[in-house]
């Protein structure tokens, strides 16, 4: 206990909330097993789930605003051969990442309830494990344990793909496995690296160390390495519309909302406090690829004819703006950055259920087949049109906000990087609003092109049960959109830390390429005051 | 008390001899069960009960410390695993199912008393009595055909003794350098003759190349897929776990002699490892045969080990963590071939296809086994990976580790492939599995041990620590 005092607050609860809250799960899996009724299997899905958010709601109400050190925190002694201790505590980043993954669960379990049509005991197991391994990953404050957890999730995400999945579910879950397989193995080398120099797994501490700048270097690029695969970044991106097209909803959205989190999560808790210099010598290339996304993603999102894929190229892009924005190194940015985090899980893990929706009634993802829903589905659509907004950042919903902090922060720090992710932006409402438009009212030519059957049959609109999933996601969109002031407050300290953590470690002249990028800045200022 | 020195040993003769007296009249096989799961048994409480003994017997030549205890230890739990594996002895022909085991054991025996051993000439003889023991196995195998069997008999038989033509070789040399066959004279000359006289390390190298033989280590992993393919399921179970734990013990031995570790050695045993994770690795990627792939996935966890082994000290704790892990697992895979296999004809992964929908047990122990091999958390194979790791980037082997985790990614591909037509294969038959009750136990005890010897390593770990310190 003594050598983790210094960096964190005891759990102040009068019980382990975080443990409870990675073991409900488990432990609700493991009786779900025994239970053969498809009916109370997914009740006790919901319930277990729902549950579990209730657990976790103290970690909003009890946070303590005034300190960067983590909280909640809990230590048991676990390996000590290694000094290895099992340890879990959050801070202001990783406690709304928790909250979004305990949240998203519940609406996963109901977008699922018709869904899934075979092997329900299965599924819920799977998706069950799954939340556990990922509270674990935010939770974890111990870098084998966070590995551990980052490849435990590995498995069920890749079962969910491949037994639930599309037509093409053996290519896209072997592609996705292998892919992060590939980052992670990386990961795991610079985990034991750190180890060697520090004598330590304990995150908070490997980020008080100072190592020398060849080896931050390496560790830096094999984190980022592993990062960059689970964002995804450019040219790393490939697997997840592969992915997203084969996942069945549950999958896409758990996908979408929470594991590219990791990757933004990794980069803030890894890359920045333990390789700082490096990741000042690196930012010019981590910010070209981030923005690389952001133009990429958007403009083949442009281009599909797949709702699912559209939305997925859409991820990209969003998930540049993380990457830009935590690479900016400033208080706007990296705040931008997580929220943004927390607003593209809540817009396109919504958008995903839209799809799955759709897909349930029409058993068609192309946009063509899915035409001027308008007529038949009034509050699908409602619904549809909230989130595409949100997601092309629209003023009051929650993307805005985040979005709009990135740029400011872009803008501050050099003015042509703020250009450039501002065609990202328009882009964004290009597809958006190309996408409403078909789904809608109607394709170009005036004409609905429905399947036979749904000619016959009448498309239903939502059931109580999708309008509940969907009002959740509703609230938290306007609600972020319109008052982002408290989450901005839980973030607030634990963001000023990190970026003094950086800065004292940033003691590193520029670099040509630093200098190239703030001679392209002042050219541009000498321009706009012109 | 001598006699509690070698109680383990006795334990297994005693076996033996009951086995020898049933081989000799038609017993039901209804006995021969309750002998062999009994003699198991009991050898496993015979080492338990030893297992805090130290001493030395037979004029110096057999040494019993924490250290073969706990290697004993491993070995007999392992041949109890092997036998509740293979119970029914299905590929077995039925007439021969007494020598079968009178055999088995008599290889036990000579592993068990390998790790004791602490003289060249009775590490020889006892290798040689576990050998010759496996070489008359192999061809029991139940078959129309005897070519497949008869042929990896004769590989076996073959290449295990040029092996050990050249450990003689080797260990002729040592003898000549430092006129003694005991290890405890050899630990004071050895460490100073090895800096400046590089005969010794030819000698040792080529010992080695012996026990490598057992291990299917690069350059003597040729046998292992011959072997595995030709020999019965139960038998290949067998060849693949007990004699490699055998030869890991040895390797320690003769390595902590050197006590420091030198330049050349390493670099002699770092490409041994490399070239042996890579070929098996590569090789696996295109078999079909399950039992084949398995041998080119155990030329693979070799390197691995000896990555370890040749760290010393903590390294060496983690190779024996590691091939106890690797025994587990490797059991858990046999297992499942054991099970969906027929004496006739080889398991290939499109047997696999629909394993789950006929016995979602047989397909998670598959799964547990072949994720473990893969070395994802939460199993012994990532914690024994992540060991290793750490005691080689502590040696400063940073290349290695690399080449070694590159590896694990390639082979993570070939295990997934089991997996996935275990889960996600297109069935040809839906006829289920019938298991009995205590078949099911089995399976789930070693998927518990697979996981919690992951999760909790600490007890396990600190002895063989301590094991290793007791003769560095």
């Amino acid at each position: 206990m003594e050598q983790y005092i210094q960096y964190v607050i005891p759990n102040t609860l009068t019980y382990p909330i975080l443990t409870i809250t990675i073991m409900f799960p488990i432990i609700g899996a493991c009786i779900g097993l025994f239970i053969s009724n498809e009916k109370i299997l997914k009740y006790w899905g919901l319930f277990i789930t729902f549950i579990t958010a209730t657990i976790s709601l103290p970690l909003y109400t009890h946070f303590n605003l005034d300190t960067a050190k983590y909280q909640f925190f809990e230590m048991y002694s676990w390996f000590p051969y290694l000094n290895l201790d099992y340890v879990v505590g959050v801070d202001g980043i990783s406690v709304l990442l928790v909250l979004l993954t305990t949240l998203v669960m519940p609406l996963c379990i109901l977008c699922s309830w018709s869904y899934i049509k075979e092997r329900f005991k299965e599924f819920l197991f799977v998706l069950l494990i799954m939340e556990s391994a990922m509270v674990g990953v935010f939770v974890s404050l111990n870098t084998i344990l966070f590995f551990i957890f980052w490849e435990a999730m590995l498995v069920p995400m890749y079962l969910l793909i491949a037994v639930w999945g599309g037509p093409r579910k053996d290519y896209a879950s072997i592609k996705f496995f292998m892919y992060t397989l590939l980052g992670s193995i990386f990961l795991f080398v610079s985990i034991i690296s750190l180890y060697i120099q520090t004598k330590t797994f304990f995150i908070p501490a490997l980020m008080d160390h100072t190592y020398s700048f060849s080896f931050q270097m390496w560790i830096f690029l094999a984190f980022t390495l592993a990062f960059a695969i689970k964002v995804p970044m450019f040219p790393f991106h490939t697997w997840l519309p592969a992915a997203h097209v084969e996942a069945p909803t549950a999958g896409s959205v758990i996908l979408a909302s929470i594991l590219l989190k990791m990757g933004g999560y990794g980069f803030l808790r890894f890359c920045l406090p333990m390789a700082p210099a490096a990741s000042y010598y690196c930012m010019p290339y981590v910010i070209a690829f981030s923005l690389m996304s952001i133009i990429f993603g958007g403009y083949l999102a442009l281009g599909q004819n797949d709702v699912k894929k559209l939305i997925a190229y859409s991820s990209v892009g969003h998930m540049g703006f993380v990457t830009l924005g935590i690479f900016l190194f400033n208080d706007e940015g990296i705040k931008g950055a997580i929220l943004q985090m927390v607003n593209h899980g809540i817009t396109t893990g919504a958008l995903f259920i839209c799809v799955g929706i759709i897909y349930e009634r029409t058993h068609s993802r192309e946009i063509k087949d899915n035409s001027a829903l308008g007529m038949m589905m009034p509050m699908y659509v409602t619904f549809l049109v909230i989130f595409s907004l949100s997601s092309f950042g629209f003023p009051g919903t929650n993307s805005f906000v985040s979005e709009f902090l990135v740029l400011f922060a872009a803008f501050k720090k050099y003015k042509v990087i703020g250009f450039i992710s501002t065609i990202g932006a328009i882009l964004a409402a290009t597809y958006m609003l190309r996408l409403v438009q078909k789904m809608v009212w109607a394709d170009s030519d005036g004409h609905a092109h429905h399947h036979d059957d749904s000619h016959h049959h009448p498309l239903l609109d939502l059931n109580s049960r999708e309008v509940i999933t969907l009002l959740v996601l509703v609230v938290f969109v306007f609600w972020i959109g319109l008052n982002p002031t408290p989450l901005l407050k839980i973030m607030d300290t634990t963001v000023v830390h990190l970026i003094n953590q950086i800065s004292s470690g940033m003691s590193l002249p520029c670099t040509p390429v630093h200098a190239q990028l703030m001679n392209l800045d002042s050219t541009i200022n000498t321009i706009i005051t012109f | 008390m001598q006699v509690m020195l070698f109680f383990p040993e006795l334990m297994l003769i005693i076996t033996i001899g009951v086995l020898f007296l049933l081989s000799l009249s038609n017993q039901s096989k209804a006995i021969l069960k309750v002998v062999a799961y009994g003699g198991s048994l009991l050898s496993i409480i015979a080492v338990l009960i030893s297992f805090k003994q130290q001493g030395v017997l037979f004029y110096g030549v057999y040494k019993i410390d924490l250290f073969s205890q706990v290697f004993k230890l491993i070995l007999t739990s392992g041949l109890w695993l092997i036998v509740c594996l293979g119970k029914d002895l299905k590929g077995i022909e039925e007439e021969f199912h007494s020598e079968y085991y009178f055999f088995l054991w008599t290889s036990v025996l000579g592993l068990v008393m390998l790790t004791s051993s602490v003289e060249l000439l009775t590490i020889l003889l006892c290798l040689e009595l576990s050998s010759f023991a496996l070489y008359i196995i192999i061809p029991f195998r139940k078959r129309g055909q005897y070519r497949e069997q008869m042929e990896a008999g004769i590989k076996y038989i073959l290449f295990g003794a040029s092996a050990t033509a050249i450990t003689l070789y080797g260990m002729s040399y040592i003898f000549g350098l430092t006129h003694s066959t005991f290890l405890k004279d050899l630990s004071v000359t050895f460490p100073s003759m090895i800096q400046n006289e590089n005969l010794i390390l030819i000698g040792l190298i080529l010992m080695l190349g012996g026990f490598f033989y057992k291990l299917a280590l690069f350059p003597m992993h040729f046998w292992a897929p011959d072997v595995y393919e030709g020999a019965s399921n139960e038998t290949t179970a067998f060849i693949a776990t007990l004699p490699k734990v055998a030869a890991v013990a040895l390797i320690i031995r003769f390595l902590s002699l050197c006590s420091i570790s030198t330049a050349q050695i390493t670099t002699i045993l770092a490409t041994f490892a490399i070239l042996s994770m890579t070929i098996g690795n590569l090789s696996a990627l295109v078999q079909q045969d399950i039992k084949r792939l398995l041998a080119y996935s155990s030329i693979a966890h070799a390197g691995y080990v000896l990555i370890g082994l040749f760290c010393m000290a903590e390294g060496m704790s983690a190779g024996i963590y590691y091939i106890t892990g690797y025994l587990l697992m490797n059991i858990a895979c046999f297992y499942v071939v054991y099970h969906i296999g027929t004496a006739e004809k080889n398991v290939t992964i499109d047997d696999l296809n629909g394993l789950y929908k006929r016995s979602p047990l047989l397909a998670f122990t598959l799964a547990i086994g072949a994720f473990g091999l893969a070395g994802i958390p939460p199993t012994i194979g990532f914690t024994g990976k992540l060991l290793i790791f750490t005691a080689a980037i502590q040696k400063g082997f940073y290349g290695l580790v690399v080449i070694a985790v590159i590896n694990a990614g390639i082979s993570a591909f070939y295990y997934l492939r089991l997996v996935r037509a275990a889960y996600f294969g297109v069935e040809q038959t839906l006829i289920p599995f019938r298991l009995s009750f205590s078949t099911r136990c089995i399976a789930l005890l070693i998927i518990f041990g697979i996981l919690l010897t992951g999760i909790f390593p600490q007890v396990m770990v600190e002895t063989m620590n301590r094991a290793i310190q007791m003769i560095m």
